[in-house]
């Protein structure tokens, strides 16, 4: 994964491969943050989710601290998770949050932290160790796809998990 | 904090891909900020085409090859209606 200041340096500066990467880095935490946080569904997590990357794209200038992507990403996805929620129920902009939301957000940022670990683990344990947790595959869909003997897999994700357990604890 | 196997998996299991089509609309939004403020150009100096333009902003984006996500056809109806 490439640095918040870099990233951010590169998007101010035009490069649109630099977009590219920040979506790809921050989707999961987003979609996460409106799925899981906030409960939202179909099209609200769909609008929602847009909704924060348009935002995120025209205020991107306006972010002081470069090493604070990831914490403004997630107030701003709140933000729009609350109107999302609130015109959904035609009311005004709410501040009311959805019960255990502080736990499940402190939960997505170790999720976050873990997902950062997992980038430098070699191509094929991340392969194994997305597939099988965050697409829940099988054992034989992996094995398939990766051309690894299905019963071999598990032994491969418990190798995996200690490899990242040591880059955590490093 | 301990990353046994199980907090590992819980961990992991949080974090499952967001679809493919979402993903790649938000990805070609400077594309489509571009074909936005190309339309809102055009808009601005024809009338006609303003109208049209607002009365189906969903079709208008489309046919610039924008995904109309809500927020972009948020976006043009402000910036139409403010000119």
């Amino acid at each position: 994964m490439p640095s918040e200041e870099e990233l951010v340096a590169r998007c101010l500066a035009g490069d649109p491969e630099a977009w590219n990467d920040l979506v790809r880095t921050y989707s999961r935490y987003v979609f996460a943050i409106c799925s899981q946080g906030y409960r939202l569904q179909g099209a609200d997590a769909e609008d929602a989710f847009q909704d924060v990357f348009v935002r995120v794209y025209g205020r991107l200038d306006t972010l002081r601290n470069a090493e604070a992507l990831r914490p403004w990403i997630a107030q701003m996805t709140r933000r729009v998770c609350l109107d999302r929620i609130a015109a959904g129920k035609r009311e005004e902009p709410s501040d009311v949050e959805p019960l255990g939301l502080e736990a499940t957000l402190e939960e997505l940022d170790e999720a976050f932290a873990v997902r950062e670990a997992m980038a430098e683990l070699s191509e094929e344990c991340r392969e194994i160790l997305d597939r099988f947790f965050c697409r829940d595959e099988s054992y034989r869909t992996i094995g398939e796809e990766l051309g690894l003997p299905a019963g071999t897999i598990a032994s491969r994700i418990s190798r995996c998990l200690a490899r990242l357990r040591q880059r955590l604890e490093a | 904090m301990s990353y046994d196997e199980e907090t590992l998996a819980k961990l992991l299991r949080m974090f499952p891909p967001a679809p493919e089509g979402w993903v790649r609309a938000a990805q070609e939004l400077p594309n489509a900020r571009d074909a936005l403020d190309d339309l809102v150009a055009r808009a601005e100096a024809d009338a006609e085409l303003r109208r049209r333009i607002l009365n189906d902003l969903e079709a208008a984006l489309a046919a610039e090859g924008v995904e109309p996500s809500s927020a972009l056809l948020a976006e043009l109806r402000v910036r139409l209606s403010a000119d």
